[in-house]
């Protein structure tokens, strides 16, 4: 039995994992899909926000907001995921728009932003090159930066387990039971799990969950935002993150240097009423690459190398939901985690660890944290680097993704954290993200996932469920008189 | 790190590059000639259909047996195989002309290699789905033509049980007559200019033989699936309402291939931004970068490996004179 069950394995539950086992305490951490950051967090902009869209005193997100701001830089040292401190620029186009940024401003100086800037057309344009013509002014908040969010997500439940956290994939809680103390949980599998204190980090479904613990009840609206990629040698790669004015529901279509080193253009936001709705659509790109061309120079439909889409989970009210149940006991709600979600993360897991207190989970501070392994990156290493891995492991001069530039030794590195799915081990590596699209690597990657796990390659899947690649061996087609049939 | 020398150096072991190697080999020039794959051939060892050498050879062969040809045409005259072996790099001329090239393998690690002229074979890689930003799901089951042509040839894998072929593609043809084989129909091809993009004899032989329907002027509006591919929408272009639902569990999509040139970049030449290969001088085949020629799709995409081979072979007697060996 655990004392401490996390549902979801999103940035939401794996911040909370991440801390806990800092902690003396038992942990699991389940998650329905078949990898941790399947859900929202690995189809967002990836931005650390700057601490200046909310009302740190008027809203729990804005607070959440400016204190993960300022962990991440830290966060990122320690446990090695790309991340860079790039700043955001906001650039207003009208006298209207001007005024609205000056808001922006105002409101970060009251937050307490450090380094904000209200910024003089000249400025902008030094601090952003690349803007199209037109721009009046804006604001700087250098302390804004991009992440590479699946990447900062795996390296949180990788850091979890290694002290400690046990990590429950394809674990999806359908039924829970309060008896003597305890949560009785089962999956839709028919596994069980229990423990004395759960946290719903379910994300879209965290109005689900909620039911089935007998929580508050509410309903998780999925707000969509598509995203567009453009190859890594786009003309547009900007220096800051580049935002629009701000509007009611969303802040804008932006530009973004990807911590991954593409450019990427988004989101939209619309509400859907399917919450497996993730498809892009044609209106969306042609709104986006509307807008986005308008901002900056060089956006171009030409250098598009790949499209996604994520849903917000949002609650009505608009604001984060994080709080011991009223309702239901031993529960904790971390529910309504839309933007600025991922940024807050870091401070919402910190959050979390200090409800299961007050809830009465007793805990101290474990003693020993076992250290980060250093990550090593191929891209990131020189010729005579490359060739001191080699005398140790050759799969380091094994390149298996040209695109991104990704080795075997990598792939291998990810398969043994335990990442099996073809989508999950792009998210770790970046191997397939690049300009062929895995055109090249699939089927390498196969192999190695299949040598690595015994797995055959024909029950490989893209992430987990049914969404296998193959249908069977070319051996088991037999000629039918007039045709061809697969056993 | 292992550093070696020699006069040429061949990046890529395909119909082009192992032509140019045979040529500047037997006109004795000491030749190396590099691929990353484990076996030279590059994308002919996937065409295992008929159709190859037809002018190069004056005899049919599958891709297969044109390559196991050339490649023994190269060995013969004495040009030396790093196979597995990733260029990573191309550096600027050095004082005496030369340029150093970093390989990376599995087998030998980091190597130098300074050679006094480069010849860039690299090939093609095919366009995608992201390309096009096709609206829909990004489930399983989509694949380019080329790679799901590598899964049934090379690894003897099904990729799926039901296939649309969107683009029109010598690849996605072939790729059409080669899934109905392995008893996985294809439902359809989809293209959306007017015109077929592939051969009229492959139309005819792997489409029409096998009653497969062609759509021309017709978009691919949205792919649907959750975990995998359940269909794909259709319209025609000048009717965009008259959409239609075809359910298949696999996409294939033969939509141009592009010239493999982020090698050539990084050594800053110059390319054709029609071509997307590099810009060369007639006849000549040398790039914006002196001693660094270019032949094959990677100069810009051929019909048939036997134009390759052949222009190859031109462009290898051109770096033989710039090294003074013709
Ligand atoms: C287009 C877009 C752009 C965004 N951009 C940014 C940005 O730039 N910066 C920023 O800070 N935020 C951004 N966000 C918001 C951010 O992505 C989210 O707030 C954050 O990722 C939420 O994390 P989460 O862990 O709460 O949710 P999720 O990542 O969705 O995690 C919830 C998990 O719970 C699991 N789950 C659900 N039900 C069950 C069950 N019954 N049993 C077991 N597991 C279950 C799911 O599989 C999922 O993995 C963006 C969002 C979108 C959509
Ligand atoms: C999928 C596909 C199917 C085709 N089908 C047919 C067909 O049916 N009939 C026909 O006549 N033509 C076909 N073609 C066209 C024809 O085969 C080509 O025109 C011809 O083979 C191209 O030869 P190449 O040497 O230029 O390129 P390739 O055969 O692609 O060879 C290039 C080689 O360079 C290597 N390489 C690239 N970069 C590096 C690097 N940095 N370091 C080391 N090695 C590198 C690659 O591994 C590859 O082996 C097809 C092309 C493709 C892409």
């Amino acid at each position: 039995m655990y004392d401490v069950c996390i549902i979801g394995a999103g940035a939401t539950g794996a911040a909370a994992a991440y801390w806990l086992a800092r902690k003396n305490v038992q942990v699991v951490l389940a998650d329905k899909e078949a990898d941790a950051s399947f859900g929202v967090s690995k189809a967002n902009s990836g931005i650390v926000h700057g601490g200046f869209h909310y009302s740190v005193s008027k809203t729990l997100k804005g607070k959440l907001e400016l204190e993960g701001n300022r962990m991440f830089p830290a966060m990122a040292k320690e446990l090695g995921f790309p991340y860079n401190q790039c700043g955001i620029i906001v650039v207003a186009y009208s006298e209207d728009q001007l005024e609205e940024v000056r808001k922006l401003y105002n409101q970060g100086i009251e937050n307490g932003v450090e380094g904000i800037e209200f910024c003089s057309k000249e400025r902008m344009y030094e601090l952003e090159p690349k803007l199209c013509e037109g721009c009046l002014g804006g604001v700087f908040a250098p302390q804004g930066g991009v992440v590479e969010p699946y990447a900062y997500v795996f390296s949180l439940v990788e850091d979890a387990e290694r002290n400690g956290v046990v990590f429950e994939r394809n674990f999806e809680v359908v039924s829970a039971e309060y008896q003597d103390n305890v949560w009785k949980m089962k999956s839709a599998s028919g596994k069980e799990l229990s423990a004395k204190y759960v946290i719903n980090a379910a994300g879209l479904y965290s109005d689900k969950v909620s039911a089935i613990f007998g929580g508050e009840e509410f309903e998780i609206l999925a707000r969509k935002g598509e995203e567009y990629l453009l190859d890594r040698l786009s003309p547009a790669y900007p220096t800051r993150v580049v935002f629009p004015v701000p509007t009611h529901t969303s802040k804008g279509v932006l530009v973004i240097p990807t911590a991954g080193g593409t450019t990427m253009v988004g989101p939209t936001a619309h509400i859907v009423p399917d919450k497996d709705d993730t498809d892009t659509t044609a209106p969306d790109r042609e709104e986006i690459f509307e807008l986005a061309q308008y901002m900056v120079k060089g956006v171009s439909k030409r250098d598009l190398i790949a499209a996604f889409a994520g849903l917000r989970p949002a609650l009505a009210g608009g604001d984060f939901m994080i709080k011991i149940s009223d309702k239901a006991p031993a529960f904790i709600q971390a529910s309504g985690i839309q933007s600025p979600g991922l940024t807050a993360s870091p401070a919402v897991g910190k959050l979390l660890v200090s409800l299961l207190e007050k809830a009465g989970l007793k805990m101290d501070d474990k003693k020993d944290i076992a250290p980060v392994p250093p990550k090593r990156r191929l891209r990131e290493m020189s010729a005579e680097e490359v060739d001191e891995l080699y005398q140790k492991d050759p799969a380091w001069t094994n390149i298996i993704c040209r695109c991104e530039k990704i080795s075997e030794a990598e792939i291998v590195d990810a398969v043994r954290h335990g990442h099996v799915t073809l989508d999950a081990v792009k998210l770790h590596t970046r191997a397939g993200m690049g300009r062929c699209q895995g055109g090249f690597c699939s089927a390498k990657i196969w192999a190695i996932i299949s040598r690595e796990t015994g797995i055959p390659v024909e029950e490989l899947t893209k992430r987990g469920k049914k969404s296998n690649f193959f249908n069977g061996s070319i051996a088991d087609v037999a000629f039918k008189g007039d045709s061809y049939e697969t056993k | 790190m292992k550093r070696n020398e020699y006069d040429v150096a061949v990046i890529g072991a395909g119909a082009a590059g192992l032509a140019a190697a045979a040529v500047t080999a037997k006109a004795g020039a000491s030749t190396v000639v590099i691929d990353r794959d484990v076996r030279p051939g590059g994308v002919l060892n996937q065409c295992i259909h008929n159709g190859f050498g037809l002018h190069y050879f004056k005899e049919e062969l599958t891709g297969p047996e044109y390559a196991a040809r050339m490649i023994r045409k190269a060995t013969e005259a004495g040009a030396i195989f790093r196979i597995g072996s990733s260029v990573m790099e191309i550096s600027p001329a050095q004082a005496d002309g030369r340029r150093a090239l970093t390989l990376y393998s599995k087998e030998s690690g980091v190597e130098i290699i300074l050679a006094k002229a480069v010849i860039l074979a690299m090939g093609c890689r095919e366009r995608t789905r992201g390309n096009l930003a096709t609206p829909g799901s990004r489930c399983a089951g989509i694949y380019t033509a080329g790679l799901a042509q590598r899964m049934l040839n090379v690894e003897g894998k099904l990729p799926g049980t039901s296939a649309v072929i969107v683009g029109s593609g010598d690849i996605g043809l072939i790729m059409a007559r080669r899934l109905t084989w392995s008893g996985i129909p294809v439902k359809a091809a989809v293209e959306i200019q007017p015109k077929p993009a592939g051969l009229a004899r492959n139309i005819a032989q792997c489409l029409e033989d096998f009653g497969i329907p062609l759509y021309l002027s017709t978009a691919v509006t949205k792919i649907s699936g959750k975990d995998r591919v359940e269909s794909v929408t259709i319209a025609p272009l000048d009717d965009p309402t008259a959409e239609r639902v075809i359910e298949c569990d696999t996409i294939l999509y033969s939509v141009g291939l592009i010239p493999e040139n982020e090698l050539s970049r990084k050594a800053g030449v110059v390319l054709d931004p029609k071509t997307n290969g590099p810009v060369v001088e007639e006849g000549v085949y040398e790039t914006t970068e002196k001693g660094i020629f270019a032949c094959g799709n990677v100069l810009h995409v051929h019909g048939l490996a036997d134009q390759a081979s052949e222009e190859a072979e031109r462009c290898a007697e051109s770096a033989l004179r710039s090294i003074g060996m013709r």
